[in-house]
Order: structure tokens, then sequence, then C-alpha cells
């Protein structure tokens, strides 16, 4: 009779679970493909196709496939494959730690907000919403202007303007989380106020925050390429969105020069878009039994 | 009499990613013209599922007859289509479900509702349908219908919403009426009030109930029949008083010990665990007698919550949630809290440990006042008294082994060495009867009573003095909820441990305490000793409370004539209130009785 007896049947750890619907999904599982292809052409590909992206190589204005260059040249003769294999390293470390910089700001503000409330919240919240209506293109161009554009700075200055969203949403989850009996729980074990915001709280309230900040990367190249489109790139590394801004007065008699970088962004953007969907469901226990 | 409705070697598959399983096992039953047929059993036995069935509700992807028939009137009805079902679903068959808080669309008014039931099934014009519908309201006592027909769902209280689902489900004077545990959701005074409604509606319209529940007491109160089911397989039917006095197999015979029954206490002076049936349990039972020193002293004990609105969040009013409590808890024993859901009963376990601020009082424990430590003293303090909460779903932490989640409270009074850490866990599962093959496991690998033993060992961790347990066992299945009834006893026997038990369920405080306060609008209207208490009670509210309970015995049934009880008041009030004291009259040693206002 007894229910001890029964319900023996182990199942899968939740993270294993979460693997399986992850992959089981085709179109995260192909935008995990991508992202990983692209990052692997970034980092590894310049070993092995080995033309410098800022070398002049042969004439400006060679259309694609023509002199054995597969994506032509551009307006000062560099080769432009080069410059989109070289590209991707520096788009996707920008992305990657300019989200990584926002969800570090906003998982911070949003968790000692959601969890003490009162007026740090209040204080907390104003200053999230200041950055929330502040125009994010502008203000970032100001930070770039300030402190020079170089790769660090373009990645702080992302980071910086970005991390409302992350912010609010780890605040409503917090919010939400910290009511649980299991957090009173362990707040009547003896917890420490950081142990319930980090070891408690926070690992429940991951999954939003991790979808979310999955899509911030996206965000974050196509700011990076917005920056760089109006000149605000280091000039020492090359991106996509340089590229793009280089040759945009050539857009109408060399439209190649413009269009590969273009599409080089939209697969990657989209990729990783394909992939926090896929995390969406995979981390949302509702839709896991299905 | 003539059958109204009859199912035949009914098989209904859940199809689940791991698998088909076999939810319903050939079950086959009748229900008669003008019966109650009571249909019990515990969770995840498929009584749900069955009932779903019959109105063709079943979730089309995942459950699935697999065979067996449907005869409703003469017509096999499992295979019409939804059409064709049209004319049956809520015309000649209806349900209740068992949360009136979400079974009522909130955009319409109440009246609306029930006159839409009405004119979808019958071509009469609206301002009949209309008229129909406050009827139907006076028929399930809603005191002034046209008024009320006005209102939304949400200016109704919880027992007049279902008393509004019952006229919807009645509004076309349907032959079956199934009632999926329509009060689970409700508190013992309300539960008693509706019962007695659908009993006096079945005895004037002559419509069958096909009555489901888990709870043993209810279906002693309504049924003429009773069909037990055993995970998806009916093992024992008959009527109500075969089932109850001379129950045939096993496992009716040790759900019937498993329940607690209000009364059979009366002559023992100690608390005793139960005799469960199965198992093989031989143990002898002995009565916990406890101490008589105080270990916890509660003195003027008061939490306000605050309501904040307009302009800078200003605070507009308060809500009185525990209101001048005094009680004494003696080392080794049991005082039970019983009341109704708001009557503060579970914000005074959480004032204790300082998991709300009260706001003012005393509260001892071993001499220390925990209500005038610093924040970082009640650290410490939180060491000797520790809390297990209602719901087990809820209470452990989704995202952790359970070795983690009851070496938490260890860590965090500063024992981190692992060898040390794996004896105490080890110990502690022994003594809840965990298999120590557990520790590594999730709390969604559990079952409910597996979970809240967990809980209890998290509690335990810290060898504390006090243990507030807050409705530990509400959310748990009888059988289950016996055996965490008996742990928690036994512990108390042999760690010599104080619990402050609180909980709605009569039934479950007779059996677990040695004294019982009753609360009502956050004042304790009545305290004493448990048989004082139940035996010869004096404030009228906790007589209203003690005839509300249902009692797992057919021959004694509550009438709805002898249920009038007053709504509950409400708990806020503007700033400027300054309630009374309260105060005691005492009738008996250690037996006090609230001579001031309370409300009631």
């Amino acid at each position: 009779m007894s229910h001890l007896d029964e319900q023996e049947e182990i199942q899968a750890k939740p993270s294993r679970e979460m693997v399986g619907v992850f992959l089981r999904s085709y179109s995260a599982l192909t935008g995990l493909i991508i992202l990983i292809a692209v990052s692997i052409m970034g980092f590894i590909g310049p070993i092995f196709y080995t033309i410098d992206p800022f070398d002049m190589v042969w004439m400006p204005f060679s259309p694609p496939g023509a002199d054995g260059y597969l994506l032509g040249t551009d307006y000062l003769g560099r080769d432009i494959l080069s410059q989109i294999i070289n590209g991707a390293r520096v788009s996707i470390a920008i992305g990657f730690a300019a989200a990584s910089v926002s969800c570090f700001i906003g998982v911070g503000i949003g968790a000692f907000a959601g969890f003490y409330g009162g007026w740090i919240e209040e204080i907390l919240m104003r200053i999230t919403e200041f950055f929330q209506v502040l125009p994010t293109l502008l203000f970032a161009m100001v930070i770039v202007a300030l402190f020079g554009s170089s790769v660090l700075s373009i990645t702080v200055a992302i980071g910086a303007v970005s991390w409302a969203s992350v912010a609010r949403i780890t605040r409503s989850e917090f919010l939400r989380i910290k009511e649980l009996d299991f957090v009173q729980a362990s707040k009547a074990s003896g917890s420490s106020d950081l142990n319930l915001i980090f070891l408690v709280i926070l690992p429940n309230a991951a999954a939003p925050i991790i979808v979310q900040s999955a899509l911030l990367v996206g965000a974050a190249i196509t700011f990076e390429a917005g920056l760089a489109f109006l000149g605000l790139s280091d000039p020492n590394v090359v991106s996509w969105g340089q590229v793009i801004g280089a040759n945009r007065t050539y857009i109408l008699d060399a439209t190649y020069t413009v269009t590969f970088p273009g599409i080089a962004i939209f697969v990657t953007v989209l990729a990783i878009s394909l992939v926090g969907d896929g995390l969406n469901d995979a981390l949302n226990p509702k839709l896991r039994s299905r | 009499m003539s059958t109204l409705l009859s199912v035949n070697n009914l098989n209904i598959e859940a199809h689940t990613r791991t698998g088909v399983v076999q939810v319903v096992k050939d079950l086959s039953f009748s229900i008669r013209k003008g019966e109650t047929l009571g249909v019990v059993g515990e969770s995840g036995c498929g009584k749900t599922v069955t009932a779903l069935s019959i109105m063709k509700l079943l979730p089309k992807e995942t459950l699935k007859i697999s065979s067996g028939n449907i005869i409703f009137n003469n017509k096999a009805i499992n295979n019409l289509s939804d059409r064709e079902l049209e004319n049956i679903r809520g015309n000649e068959i209806s349900m209740i479900f068992q949360e009136p808080m979400t079974s009522l669309n909130p955009l319409f008014t109440v009246g609306e509702q029930v006159a839409e039931v009405v004119r979808r099934h019958k071509k009469v014009s609206k301002e009949r349908a209309w008229n129909r519908a406050i009827e139907l309201l006076d028929l399930v006592k809603i005191t002034n219908p046209e008024k009320k027909a006005l209102d939304y769902p949400f200016q109704l209280s919880g027992g007049q919403r279902q008393r509004v689902m019952i006229a919807v489900a009645l509004a076309c004077e349907p032959k079956i009426l199934i009632a999926d545990e329509p009060t689970t959701a409700l508190d013992v005074t309300i539960q008693a009030e509706i019962l007695a409604l659908i009993n006096r509606l079945k005895d004037e319209t002559g419509t069958a109930v096909m009555f489901i529940t888990h709870d043993m007491a209810v279906v002693a109160q309504m049924a003429d029949r009773v069909i037990v089911l055993y995970p998806g397989e009916k093992v024992e039917e008959g009527t109500v008083h075969e089932i109850f006095n001379n129950p045939k197999h096993e496992y009716t015979k040790s759900l019937l010990a498993a329940v607690p029954k209000l009364g059979e206490m009366v002559r023992r002076k100690y608390p005793e665990p139960m005799r469960l049936i199965g198992k093989g349990d031989t143990r002898i039972v002995k009565p916990i007698i406890g101490t008589d020193e105080p270990i916890l002293s509660v003195k003027k004990l008061v939490t306000r919550y605050s309501i904040r609105g307009g302009l800078f969040q200003r605070i507009k009013a308060k809500v009185h949630a525990v209101e001048d409590i005094s009680f004494t808890i003696m080392k080794g024993k049991t005082l039970s809290l019983v009341g109704e859901s708001g009557c503060g009963k579970s914000t005074v376990g959480r004032s204790l440990i300082r998991l709300v601020e009260p706001a003012s009082g005393e509260v001892y424990l071993d001499g220390q006042n925990i209500l005038d430590l610093t924040v970082k003293d009640v650290r410490d303090a939180r060491s000797k008294i520790q809390m297990v909460f209602q719901d087990p779903f809820a209470s452990l932490n989704p995202q952790r082994p359970l070795f983690d989640q009851v070496a938490e409270p260890l860590r965090n009074y500063g024992i981190f060495r692992l060898e040390e850490l794996q004896k105490r866990i080890g110990d502690l599962f022994d003594r809840v009867k965990l298999p120590r093959s557990f520790m590594k496991r999730y709390p969604h690998q559990l079952s409910g009573g597996q979970r809240q033993r967990i809980a209890i060992a998290r509690a335990l961790a810290l060898n504390p003095k006090v243990i507030i347990a807050d409705e530990p066992v509400s959310a748990l299945d009888v059988s289950v909820q016996a055996q965490v009834l008996n742990l928690m006893m036994e512990l108390q026997v042999d760690l010599g441990l104080s619990f402050l038990f609180i909980s709605h369920d009569m039934a479950v405080v007779e059996r677990v305490s040695h004294d019982v306060g009753v609360m009502y609008l956050g004042r304790l209207v009545e305290i004493g000793p448990r048989q004082a208490i139940f035996r010869n009670p004096h404030h009228p509210y906790t007589k209203d409370l003690l005839k509300a309970v249902p009692i797992a015995d057919p021959s004694k049934r509550n009438t709805e004539r002898e249920m009038n009880f007053k709504p509950l008041p409400s708990p806020i009030h503007d700033l400027t209130h300054d309630p009374k004291p309260s105060e005691y009259k005492k009738v008996a040693k250690d037996h006090y009785v609230l001579t001031t206002d309370c409300g009631y």
C-alpha cells in the first residue's frame, strides 16, 4: 500500500533532459551548428586562409570569382573573403563579451533590487529605467568617442547600454521566486542573504536570464556592426560592420562588397536567435513535457 | 431504480514520451436515477480521468480510451462527435470542478454566465434566461440574488463562487451532476455548507450525483454507494454503510485506518501514533506524554501587514493578521493552532522565527526573547526553532540534489567537512526512513510524502528544540499523511521535540496534539488541553467549527439546517484602528476562552 515502495523509477537528471529537448529541435540544432561553424571559421580559418585582410592583394573592385578571389576585392583591392573570415572572430568575440558584460551588470542590479525591495529597489530600478530610455546607439557612440575606438571600449560601451532588459527580467524573477516556500525554508535554516541570492534564487531564475542573454549576443553583434558602419570601430582589427561601412559609398557600383558581410551578419544573428529559442524551450519545463 | 449511466470495461491509456501507461483498467460501474455515487481514491488513481472521459473532455493527444463503452440513457456516448455531445454536455450531464477561483470567466457577471448556459440549451428569451439565472442563484442559497447576479466573480468569496458553479451546472436540470472534488479548495465551514447544499438539491431535483473525492469523511457524508479506485482499478464497490462498516478489500481497510476520525481520541489524554494496516505494522502504540516544562512562550504577539498605495506609496491600511496572541509550548508536547484560511495561523508560525517581522510582543525560546535579537543573532536562534512547510512540492529547491538540501542548514552553521556531512545526513535519512541512495536525487523524482520526509530531515538537521509545522500533511494523500504524522510523532518521542502544529484539519489536530488553540480573525478565541477543547468547547466559533467537520461515519450526517456560518469579516483596518486587548476567562485548568469581541 505504501507509496514509498512505488515511484522507484529513476528519471534523468534535469540538465540531461534539457540537452535532449534542445537537440531534438531542428531549428535550435541548425542554429548551433551554424554558430559553431562561424566560430571555427573565425578562430581557425586564418591559419588555412593566410591572406591578410588589410593587404591590398589585387586590383580594386574585382568581382567575386574573378581572378581567384572567391568573394572579390573591395575598393582598395583587399580580399573580402579574408575580411569575412577574420571579421567573424571579432564580431563573435565582441558579441559574447558585450553580452557577458550586460548579463553581469543586469543580473547584479536586478538581483539586489528584486531581493531587497524597498528603497534599494527604487534606486536601482530608476537607474535601470534611465538606461532604458537613453538612445542606446548615441550613448554608446559617446563612450567610444570618449575612450577611443578599441575593441575593449566598444565591448564595454555595448555592454553598458544593453543590460536594462536583463535587469528587469532578473528582478521580476527574483520577486516571484523569493516568496516561494523553498526560499523561506532556506532562510529559516539560517542561510545568509548572499547565499539566498546566488545559491538559492539565482539558479532557479537562470532560465529566462540565459535566454535573454543569448538573444543579447545577437543584438550586440548587430550593434557592433552599426557602430562600425558609422566609423566607430577599432582600426587595427577587421569586423563585418567595418567592411560594410568602408564600402558603403560603392553600394551601387559594387554591390557584392556590402552584400557578403551583410549575409554573414544576418546568418550569424539568425543562428543565435534560433539557439535562443531552443534554449527557451529546453529551459521551460512546461514545454519540456510535450 | 433504473440505471442512468453505465460505464463498461473502460480502459484509458496515457501516451507520454516515455511510453504508454494504462491509467484506467477495465473499469465498470453504473449510476442510478437520484443516487449519489462516491468515487474515492488517492491522487493518480484515475478518478478525474474517468469523469472527464464521460464528458469526453480528455486531452486528445495524451489520453485515449482504448476500449470499453459509456452508456447514457441507453445510448453509447463515447463515440459521439463533439457536435452531438453539445446537447448532452451541460444539459443532461454537467460538471463542477475543484477550483472555483478559475472556473468562472472573470470578464462576465455571474448572472450572465448562468443565463448564458440556459440560453445555450433552451430556446428562451434573454429576459427569461436572466430570470431563470436569478432563480438558480436563489436555489443555491446566494443571498440577495438580484443584486449578486450583477457581480463579477472576483467580488464573490470562494464559497459563493462554488455556489455559482453549482448554479451553472444545474441550469438545465441535468440528469447527472459530476462533482470533481468540489470542496477540496474550500474551508471546512464552507465545505459543510456546500455539501449540505448538494445533498438538498439532489433530494429536491432528483439529479444523480457522481461525487469524486479523496476525502473519506466527505464520502461518508455524501454517498449512497461507493466505488474505491486503486491505481486505475475498482477494488471495491458497495453501499456507503458496507464500505465503512465492513470493508472487504485490503486497500479500503488501510485507507479507512489511515483516516483520523474526529472523536476517536476523546477518551485518551495523550496523542498516540495511528495504527496502520498493511506493511506489517506491529509496533506497540504508546501514548506521547511529554513534559510540563515550558520551552517556547509567546506573549501578546501582534503582526500586521502594511497595504501601500497612493502618492509615494504611503501606508494606507494594515492587515491585522495576528492580534494579541499568547501561548506556551511545553517540552516534548504539541500545541496545535486551528482555524480557517485567513485566520492568521500561518503568520503566527512565520512571526516566531521572524520570517515575518511582528509589530510587537515577546517570544521566549529557552528564556531568550527572539524578538529582541539583532538580525545576526536571529540566525543563531533559528537553529533551535525550525520550520516544515505545507507544500512539499514548493518547499524544496528544484535545482539542487537532496543531499545539498539537507546539508544546507549544516553548512550555514559552519559544518563543511564532507565526511561529517555525509555521516550526519545519512543518519537523518535513516531517521525519516528514506533510503540513503536518495541523496543524489532531485526533488522532482520523489513523491509528495518522500519530499515531506526530506523537508522534515532538513528541519531536524540542526537538532532544533521546536519545530513549526505549517500544514505539513494537508497536501498529501491520506495514507501518506498518516505515515508522515506517525513519523513526526515518533520523532517527538525519540528526540523530545516540541511542535507548533498549524492546521485546518480538526481530525488531524485531534490525533497529534496535547493542547489546541482555535484562531479566528487573528485572535486566539479558545485555548486549552485537547480533550477539553474537543469535548467541552465554550466559544461559539469553536462549537461551529467542530460542527462543520465532516465525520468519516455515514450514520452521522449534517443537514443544511444546522449550517449557518457567518462569513469572515475583513481583517483590513485603517491606520487609526486600535484594537482592544484580548481578555480571557478561565473555564477549567489551562482552558481559557476569549471574552472580548473577536468579530464572530
